[in-house]
């Protein structure tokens, strides 16, 4: 029964720790299906979580919160693409720049604003995305099996987890069932062709930016209004390279990117679980090596799955109309 | 990838665009400085006063420099193969392992040979932390950004289990080693000018230096006088190219990371010889991250990398002076500089080409009618 309560644990907080990753990694999805290479979206999830945590604090409504991450997060992607697009810049150490620059930006204005030293305020409940019990959670608790997945498992999760787990499918009907989904991915692989079909492909990509601002930020404000409450310096904590990376594993699809994520949060569900645990001939394992375990699994599964055959034919290479 | 027709004079080129580049990236944290309610220029001159003002200041100057040259020239040893190694970070924490190893094992008995096979075991342990992302990227096609990043983390893990458990001071409480035997240390600047009976004041600016300014002479070498630096070179413009002339691009890649691995766990003979005289956790403070802005301030150039460090090691100085002068000022402001660095410098450097080659192309035109 203890096994079973374990596991029932483990897939809660696997679904709770997925959803900023679910959605960094849709926002890496469309960036690079449209042939821009994201590596800054760790910078942008930072900045939108400060934007997040600093407007519901003021505000004390998340919403507010939500809707100034997915902006300060839109304008770092404008950002991006005016570097790759316009400027033809190297996508690589834009997204970097990116990176460090937020890093630095987020904990001076929390420093400037709030004086705590860098990070904001601790929001309360009523500033945050809390949990919301599903309908009929309450009374299908004690039906037996059901009750443990639906009431325990599904139910008692913040809006922005059920929004993440929404997104992917909203995602894969843009991609692959409209006009403009298809353009996108066009965009990705043969510049060429779209421009010569009359379409811009400088419109599109900047298209492609707005959706991975918006992803992105909400990711961000999922950080520090709904699984955390306020911003704290690197809160992030590599978790957009982890996006990055599930994305790669993902294969650059909608469906297998949220698998990956699913993988890489149950690893970080884990870690957390490991701590303190006593195993059985090797004992406890220190808890630096269980901090390590999303990091080394990440590397482990990079190495496995090269990622070159599958990548958008156009990623990370700049359109040069003239050519 | 060109930003004009135009062919630009040299002195255009590799001097007029980077400083423009450069001092729009300077404008932008003035902007972000008067945004926090502070004065730009009264800041600038806190800063250079800071940095500049007393003999201790120069020394902390060229200190802070020193750890920038070696992640500087890191970075760019990469960058001239064609790949991005962001890992600095953890390699310079594992070279501060090396070090630290080499020290206790041979420090008591022989504090001099102890040092000299401490600053190899440092570009060792640095060159081997970048050995496993180098062999994923050459060889399975893993990102190498994604690797090094993923490297930093476990690199801090596994440095935090060492200070805590096997390497921790003996009955201490913080995350550091025991300190390092008598004698083992790189001398300091003031003792050096001592010795020659000239008074300096006391700061950390070490033999380091010194290594550092080596370092980045021997780059150069390699990479303008040796067949070596050539092949990375055309990898890193076009490695189909290279391919085809017959280079083994997997190995150029390997070894160039992990040249560049060794440069950065040398940053340790700086923090750890140099100052500490003991291992500490997070000795790196991110000074692994801001050699990317070095790296791209000085056009991946030695000597430009040496200038940048300087120009940083100004900036960390005299940024600490500010942040006690000014209240709203901390040391993060320096980490949005060197962000910005990297985006115009490194993410734009065509930015200003256009405008300065029309500008160029107009009086030339003038002076030849």
């Amino acid at each position: 029964m203890e096994f079973i309560t374990d596991i029932l644990l483990l897939s809660d907080s696997t679904l709770r720790i997925s959803a900023p990753l679910i959605l960094a990694a849709l926002a890496g999805l469309c960036a690079e299906r449209a042939g821009i290479v994201d590596i800054g979206l760790e910078g942008k999830m930072l900045a939108a979580a400060f934007g997040a945590a600093s407007a519901a604090a003021v505000t004390g409504s998340p919403w507010i919160g939500l809707f100034a991450g997915i902006l300060v997060s839109v304008m770092l992607a404008l950002l991006h693409g005016y570097v790759s697009i316009h400027q033809r810049g190297n996508q690589i150490v834009s997204g970097m720049a990116i990176n460090i620059m937020v890093a630095g930006l987020a904990p001076t204005l929390a420093n400037a604003w709030f004086s705590l030293g860098g990070q904001t305020p601790l929001l309360d409940n009523g500033a945050r995305f809390t949990a919301i019990d599903l309908p009929f959670a309450e009374a299908l608790e004690d039906v037996p099996v059901v009750g443990a997945l639906y009431s325990d498992l599904l139910s008692g999760h913040s809006l922005m987890t059920y929004l993440a787990f929404a997104m992917v499918p909203v995602i894969a009907w843009i991609l692959y069932k409209t006009r403009f989904g298809l353009r996108l991915r066009a965009v990705g692989e043969n510049p060429e062709a779209v421009d010569t079909a009359g379409i811009s492909v400088t419109m599109l990509r900047y298209q492609a930016m707005v959706m991975a601002g918006v992803l992105c930020g909400m990711s961000g404000s999922a950080l520090s209004t709904a699984l955390g409450a306020g911003f704290i310096r690197d809160m992030s904590a590599g978790k957009g390279f982890l996006a990055l990376a599930a994305m790669i594993f993902g294969r650059w699809k909608p469906v297998p990117t949220l698998l990956a994520c699913l993988l890489f949060a149950f690893v970080d569900a884990l870690q957390g679980r490991l701590q303190g645990v006593s195993f059985p001939l090797i004992g406890e394992i220190p808890v630096q090596f269980t901090i390590m375990l999303p990091y080394v699994i990440t590397v482990v599964i990079l190495a496995g799955f090269a990622g070159k055959m599958d990548a958008p034919r156009a990623s990370g290479i700049p359109y040069e109309k003239d050519r | 990838m060109s930003g004009g027709p135009t062919k630009l004079p040299g002195i255009l080129e590799s001097v007029l665009i980077p400083f423009l580049n450069i001092l729009v990236a300077l404008f932008v944290s003035g902007l972000v400085v008067l945004a926090l309610g502070e004065d730009p220029f009264f800041a600038l001159g806190l800063l250079i006063e800071g940095a500049f003002g007393y003999q201790e200041a120069i020394g902390y100057t060229f200190y802070y420099a020193t750890n920038f040259i070696f992640t500087g020239l890191a970075v760019s040893v990469a960058f001239h193969a064609g790949h991005f190694n962001i890992g600095g970070e953890g390699q310079a924490m594992l070279g501060g392992l090396g070090l630290t190893l080499a020290v206790f094992w041979l420090g008591d008995t022989a504090p001099v040979l102890s040092v000299i096979v401490a600053i190899f075991g440092a570009a060792l342990f640095g060159a081997g932390w970048a050995f496993i992302p180098a062999w994923l990227q050459a060889y399975r096609g893993s990102h190498v950004v994604i690797t090094t990043i993923m490297f930093n983390f476990i690199a801090s893990a596994l440095l935090a289990y060492l200070l805590v458990g096997p390497l921790q001071r003996p009955g201490g409480q913080m995350p550091e080693s025991s300190d390092f035997p008598e004698g083992v240390g790189l001398m300091q600047f003031h003792e050096l000018m001592e010795a020659v009976g000239i008074n300096f004041e006391q700061s950390p600016l070490n033999l380091s230096f010194l290594i550092a300014l080596i370092a980045a002479a021997s780059v150069w070498f390699m990479l303008a006088r040796t067949r070596f630096g050539y092949e990375m070179r055309v990898t890193g413009q076009n490695s189909d190219a290279a391919r085809f002339a017959g280079v083994s691009v997997p190995r150029v890649t390997v070894i160039a990371l992990m040249m560049s691995g060794a440069l950065a766990g040398m940053m340790g003979l700086n923090e750890l010889l140099g100052e500490q005289l003991r291992l500490i956790g997070n000795f790196t403070l991110g000074y692994g991250f801001v050699g990317i802005a070095v790296a791209f301030m000085g056009r991946n150039h030695p000597l430009g990398i040496v200038l940048a460090a300087i120009l940083f090691g100004i900036l960390y100085q005299g940024g600490a002076e500010l942040a006690f002068e000014m209240p709203n000022i901390t040391r993060d402001l320096i980490v949005v500089i060197q962000g910005l660095v990297i985006l115009f410098a490194g993410g734009m450097p065509y930015l200003f080409r256009r405008p300065v080659a029309a500008l160029y192309s107009r009086f030339a035109l003038k002076g030849e009618r």
